[in-house]
């Protein structure tokens, strides 16, 4: 872990709209080590998947970044060329989406779309490229790759098809891979065999990985690292052990609380009353203080807390203590 | 006492042949898919019966046979004593199937954009002819929402809200069992928690039964009363959530357990279960699981085990003891 792969820094993201300028990601800033997976987790609309999207430079119009900087491998990305963008694009950055039937073309055999792919960001011959084709589709635990590289995506299953976006994504050898809910489509018997794959090519290539998703349980058997977003905002950041059994700040405490797992042997599961504000309408101060059962006159006042001016761990005035937590 | 719900030796079978001019140029056999094979269970009143299994288990498709939006292809399935299937009284029918009501997945998909939720609410009471005056305002007080919410209409409400509605419809007939089929795999960790939390409170209110199907070992483990664990449309388990959870005794029940994530599972390296859900048309011979199954025998490709009594639960396996 000690290179930085990927450093951003007080990311906004901003859409404008008739109304107001809404901002789905607001001073974002966290770094990923070579070899390490940093897990982003929160509710729907909290901003993961648009920090991802910010990261590769594919956020839709009229979404863009309004200030801030993304760094990979030391070289800044965040005010690329778009031109420049597509060499790093597939070449340093890999991407796993949720949906592994749409980011597959389907008039495409899939050994055509591992060799296209590798033809453009490596310097190999189209021969080399088909061999590593075969190659990497055995890597990712596809029997018979040598037969099946003629198949079409439509041909495969679920699990498999998410094998065939993990070795696209691998196949240019790039330092970060982005898996935006790489699991939620699946099984949980699928899910299991494609995170353990993720983890061990992550480590066996040194990849830095950031994991978006929402299911807790992944988080704490696949992150070293954790990032909470609330409302577009870092709630909290650290390992992951310490965030899921310590949590400091209230939200991340609620929402352990409200998995069934953490609730065992409880009649009624705990609940964080209310729901995420709109975007349009965030509360002034900690965008969580109108659901927080802590909240205090401070949390009402702008400007909210922030990983920095806190304690550096959990963005809260008033953080759960390690006692607390115990209880 | 007898059961509310008894489901007996259920099958469905889905013909999902080509048509019949490709069949015949192509030399092609009829294909049948086999989504619910033999499946028998009670659901006693006021108990929560969950069915589990990965996608192809057919645990929808008994959902759906239950409620009769399909019927069976053999078996079936009686409530308070009235076999719908068999019974050819269309009163009685009638009076049966306003006891039962249907929570569906997708809450944006179930409700009527054009209508007002006044009108989704009362639909079940007005479509029998009944009294729905103020019926709509008083649900939605007692899901959680507010009485002027009546007016409005679905897209005026998040995902969490909706799902109340959909739960608010399904409690104006005043039914008895709710059949639910995954209610809370399309909301949010912290949203699913207050809609568990609701239809816990309901079913003490009103005395409900639950046929509660899902995927999420998690959300079974927390609701219900018995587990039914469903492989290939077969019932391969069934036990007391505690009884499973501690000692599963089929080694796909035992699988499944694994490769669940665990909260304390940090940097956990667990061998991940090999193999995938077979194809359901040409489902291997004996018991569905042996070509997966770690501890499989001969007699297992060769004979198909059936539900017995292991300890407090049942079990199709040859080997469990």
């Amino acid at each position: 872990m000690s290179d930085t792969v990927l450093s951003v820094r007080d990311l906004v993201v901003e859409i404008p709209t008739r109304a107001a300028v809404l901002r789905p990601v607001d001073k974002v800033s966290y770094d990923i080590g070579r070899g390490e997976i940093l897990g982003v987790v929160g509710e729907s609309g909290a901003g993961k998947s648009m920090t991802g999207n910010a990261v590769i430079g594919l956020l839709d119009r009229p979404a863009r970044i309004a200030s801030g900087e993304i760094y990979l491998n030391g070289t800044r990305i965040d005010d690329m060329a778009q031109r420049d963008m597509r060499r790093v694009r597939g070449k340093e950055i890999g991407m796993v989406f949720q949906d592994p039937l749409t980011s597959l073309n389907p008039l495409l055999p899939i050994g055509d779309q591992l060799t296209e792919t590798m033809l453009e960001h490596l310097d190999i011959t189209p021969r080399e490229a088909e061999g590593r084709a075969v190659a990497a589709l055995e890597e990712v635990g596809i029997p018979a790759a040598r037969e099946r590289i003629n198949s079409y995506p439509h041909e495969f299953s679920g699990g498999m098809r998410q094998r065939v976006v993990i070795a696209l994504a691998l196949c240019a050898e790039p330092s970060l891979v982005i898996a935006d809910e790489p699991t939620t489509a699946l099984d949980v018997s699928v899910q299991a065999q494609i995170i353990a794959l993720l983890k061990r090519l992550c480590r066996e290539r040194g990849t830095a990985v950031m994991l978006v998703t929402h299911d807790m349980g992944v988080i704490a058997e696949t992150a070293d690292r954790v990032a909470v977003m609330y409302a577009g905002r870092l709630a909290e950041l650290g390992p992951v052990r310490d965030v899921l059994t310590t949590p400091r700040h209230p939200y991340t405490d609620g929402l352990m609380g409200s998995t069934p797992l953490a609730s065992k042997g409880l009649d009624r599961l705990r609940q964080i009353p209310g729901s995420m504000p709109r975007l349009g309408a965030l509360p002034n101060g900690c965008a969580f203080h109108p659901r927080c059962p802590r909240t205090q006159d401070r949390c009402r006042a702008n400007p909210g807390p922030t990983l920095d001016t806190c304690d550096g761990r959990a963005a809260c005035w008033f953080p759960m203590g390690q006692a607390e937590a115990a209880e | 006492m007898t059961p509310l719900v008894r489901v007996d030796r259920l099958s469905r079978i889905f013909d999902v042949s080509k048509p019949w001019l490709n069949r015949m140029l192509e030399r092609l056999p009829r294909a049948l898919l086999t989504a619910v094979s033999d499946v028998s269970f009670d659901i006693p009143e006021r108990q929560v019966y969950a069915l589990v299994g990965e996608s192809g288990s057919g645990k929808s498709t008994i959902g759906r046979m239950v409620v009769g939006l399909l019927r069976p292809s053999e078996g079936g399935v009686t409530v308070e004593g009235i076999d719908l299937t068999r019974e050819t009284d269309a009163d009685k029918i009638e009076a049966v199937r306003s006891d039962i009501q249907m929570i569906f997945q997708d809450p944006y998909a179930s409700l009527n954009p054009r209508w007002k939720v006044r009108d989704i609410i009362a639909e079940p009471v007005a479509a029998r002819g009944g009294d729905t005056q103020g019926l709509a305002e008083r649900l939605l007080e007692q899901v959680g929402l507010a009485a002027e919410d009546a007016g409005k209409f679905p897209h005026e409400f998040s995902g969490g809200q909706r799902q109340r509605i959909c739960i608010a419809r399904a409690l104006a007939s005043e039914p008895k069992l709710i059949v639910c089929d995954e209610p809370t795999s399309a909301l949010d960790v912290s949203v699913q928690a207050q809609v568990l939390n609701l239809m816990s409170d309901l079913k003490e209110e009103f005395g409900l039964t639950y046929l509660f199907i899902s995927h999420d070992l998690t959300v079974v483990q927390h609701m219900a009363d018995t587990i039914g664990v469903l492989y290939l449309g077969r019932l391969v388990e069934e036990a007391a959530p505690d009884d499973l959870f501690t000692t599963p005794r089929h080694p796909y029940t035992q699988m499944l357990l694994a490769a669940a994530p665990k909260m304390d599972g940090f940097g956990r390296e667990v061998e991940p279960p090999q193999g995938e859900i077979p194809d359901p048309i040409n489902p291997p011979t004996g018991c569905a699981f042996h070509p997966r199954c770690p501890i499989a025998v001969a007699r297992c490709s060769a004979e198909r085990p059936e539900l017995r009594f292991v300890g407090g639960a049942r079990v199709a396996c040859h080997l469990a003891q």
